[in-house]
């Protein structure tokens, strides 16, 4: 693989997050700003850390656990080719197969979420199973931080590294926000997370989640005898002032003018 | 019938490295405890963690595993339901969900502890099969027909020491059937799990007194159901009776029902279950039946009326 470079994941981005504008102009609906938030995290995951060669049996796996984040998945597979853009075009369309969250069966799609909390109880087994048949592979998650109150996440969180499993990166979407109001204010006690997830035995760090070298960095510098868990912390709207941490983004359209506006927000934060 | 599942899955898992036993903390009986030390390796305890042992037992199987998730009936699918839902189910994934103490088996145990609507539960569900064998010969059987079914299964057991109904049966166990286990010709039983040996109990006294010909059936496979062997019994059979230690709702009675009326049956047709009701009672399992009606005076009278 060659070396990650920060200037392309930042053109890549800026064009994933256009894309999911231009499929807001489709559909009355979509979650916007969830996948806004975890773009980078997503990107990164895809071109700066997953091996990826094209063999089902040595290929990282890939779960968005955050499955109302579909379309930043869906933006970067289409971007590699797995999804046609014909596939894309016709998001949440009668008869066609992607719509908000991912359905196991789809192309590069290699588990059903968008019910929180499942991802990480489905990667265990899978890395467990890597495990013992001896594959030289990873898990890598994409999660939210809302997630992180489903209790089926600490028992994922506690038994995997009591079954020395070590192949498991789960990045984080951290964004303080849910979609009534933002988690530091209303569950306090969610903080301080970085130190929950040590005391269950994964080495974890934070980073800004938009800062694609620093992802990068920090997964690779993780020390490899631990599951990792990766704290992005993001904004949710990332990019498009008006959106950023504004509640109703997590699941609306922008309409023509927003629309516009969105677009010369975007093309201006890329300068 | 907890033994002969633990013996008929080493048989199973001992040659098969793709095939696991994933518990949360409920210890099985000997033929585990036999794999538990030749492959510690396949045999995971999550500890009392519901949710995980399902979703563990579903990235397993999304890995080519053939993963069986074992605790008592209501932890295996009642507090992990979504991830049998959605993880195993909607997946379509190849997980062996099998609930010890399936209807109120665990009768000292309280209301927590029973399952008495789980057939209708898993029956909601698509692409679940459901098995309840009647006896420990027929666990066996049930046990090593999984390998059969490509997707999910729960396997309904009851506890332990119930004796073998099914060694003179006239028909052989074949997944997917009902199977006949005793002759007769008046009356028609069609039932399943432990409370199969009531119905054959009942039977044998009617019997004996010089009543009706009471013929009874396994209906081990409840998911998907043999609609057609089903409708066969309510055109053979004058009276037709349904015994299930479930609710009424959703369990083999309505199914039963369903099908008589769409084929327009004429034969009598008569539904014993337990009662809609949690059993705020202890006692034996024979007293909590009794409880709700489920008794062998009942059924003989029921079974004798002309």
């Amino acid at each position: 693989m060659k070396p990650f470079d920060a200037r392309e994941a930042k053109t890549r981005c800026l064009a994933f997050r256009k894309r999911i504008l231009e499929i807001s102009q489709t559909v009355p609906a979509l979650h916007i700003a969830p996948a806004f938030s975890c773009i980078e995290l997503v990107d990164a995951a895809y071109f700066g850390l997953m091996n990826r060669g094209g063999k089902k049996e040595t290929d990282d796996t890939f779960v968005l656990s955050k499955g109302h984040g579909s379309l930043a998945q869906y933006v970067v597979l289409e971007k590699l080719g797995v999804i046609r853009k014909e596939l894309l075009d016709n998001y949440s369309k009668p008869g066609w197969p992607l719509a908000t969250h991912p359905d196991y069966g789809n192309p590069g799609i290699e588990a059903s979420t968008g019910s929180l909390g499942h991802g990480l109880g489905l990667a265990v087994g899978m890395a467990y199973a890597d495990k013992l048949q001896k594959k030289n592979r990873c898990i890598y998650l994409v999660m939210s931080d809302g997630e992180l109150m489903e209790g089926s996440v600490w028992e994922a969180l506690m038994v995997a590294p009591s079954f020395g499993i070590r192949n498991i990166v789960a990045l984080v979407d951290l964004n303080d926000f849910i979609s009534l109001g933002q988690t530091s204010s209303v569950l306090p006690n969610f903080y301080p997370m970085a130190e929950k997830i040590r005391s269950f035995g994964w080495e974890c760090a934070e980073v800004n989640g938009h800062d694609s070298a620093a992802i990068v960095a920090a997964v690779q510098a993780r020390s490899g005898t631990k599951p990792f868990v990766l704290l992005g912390k993001t904004v949710k709207g990332k990019g498009v002032k008006f959106m950023e941490s504004v509640p109703i983004w997590h699941y609306r359209s922008p309409n023509p003018d927003e629309y516009r506006q969105a677009l010369a927000l975007l093309e201006e934060g890329s300068r | 019938m907890r033994n002969a599942f633990a013996d008929a899955f080493y048989q199973i898992a001992k040659d098969d490295p793709r095939v696991f036993l994933v518990a949360a903390d409920i210890g099985a009986a000997a033929g585990v405890n036999t794999f538990r030390e030749k492959y510690p390796e396949r045999f995971l305890n999550v500890g009392v963690a519901e949710a995980i042992m399902i979703g563990l037992s579903a990235g397993l199987a999304m890995r080519g595993c053939i993963p069986f998730a074992y605790t008592i009936a209501t932890f295996t699918i009642y507090r992990p339901f979504e991830q049998v839902r959605d993880d195993c189910c909607y997946q379509n994934l190849p997980v062996r969900l099998v609930g010890v103490g399936g209807g109120v088996n665990y009768s000292l145990l309280g209301s927590t502890h029973h399952a008495q609507e789980d057939i209708a539960v898993m029956s909601a569900l698509p692409n679940m099969s459901i098995l309840a064998p009647c006896d420990p010969a027929e666990t066996t059987a049930a046990t090593l027909a999984t390998a059969q079914i490509p997707g999910p299964v729960y396997l309904r057991l009851g506890k332990a020491g119930e004796p073998n109904l099914t060694s003179q049966a006239p028909d052989p166990f074949l997944l997917g059937k009902i199977r006949k286990i005793r002759e007769g010709k008046d009356l028609a039983v069609l039932t399943y799990g432990p409370i199969t040996k009531m119905a054959c109990d009942v039977a044998e006294q009617i019997s004996a007194a010089r009543g009706k010909s009471v013929a009874v059936y396994s209906v081990h496979t409840l998911k998907p159901l043999d609609r057609e062997g089903i409708r066969g019994v309510l055109t053979r059979f004058p009276e037709v009776s349904v015994l299930e230690e479930h609710s009424p709702h959703g369990g083999l009675g309505p199914q039963v029902k369903q099908l008589a009326w769409d084929m327009k049956a004429t034969c009598r047709l008569e539904c014993f279950s337990l009662r809609d009701e949690f059993i705020h009672f202890y006692g034996t399992h024979a007293e909590l039946l009794g409880a709700h009606g489920l008794k062998p005076e009942v059924l003989r009278e029921a079974w004798s009326r002309s």
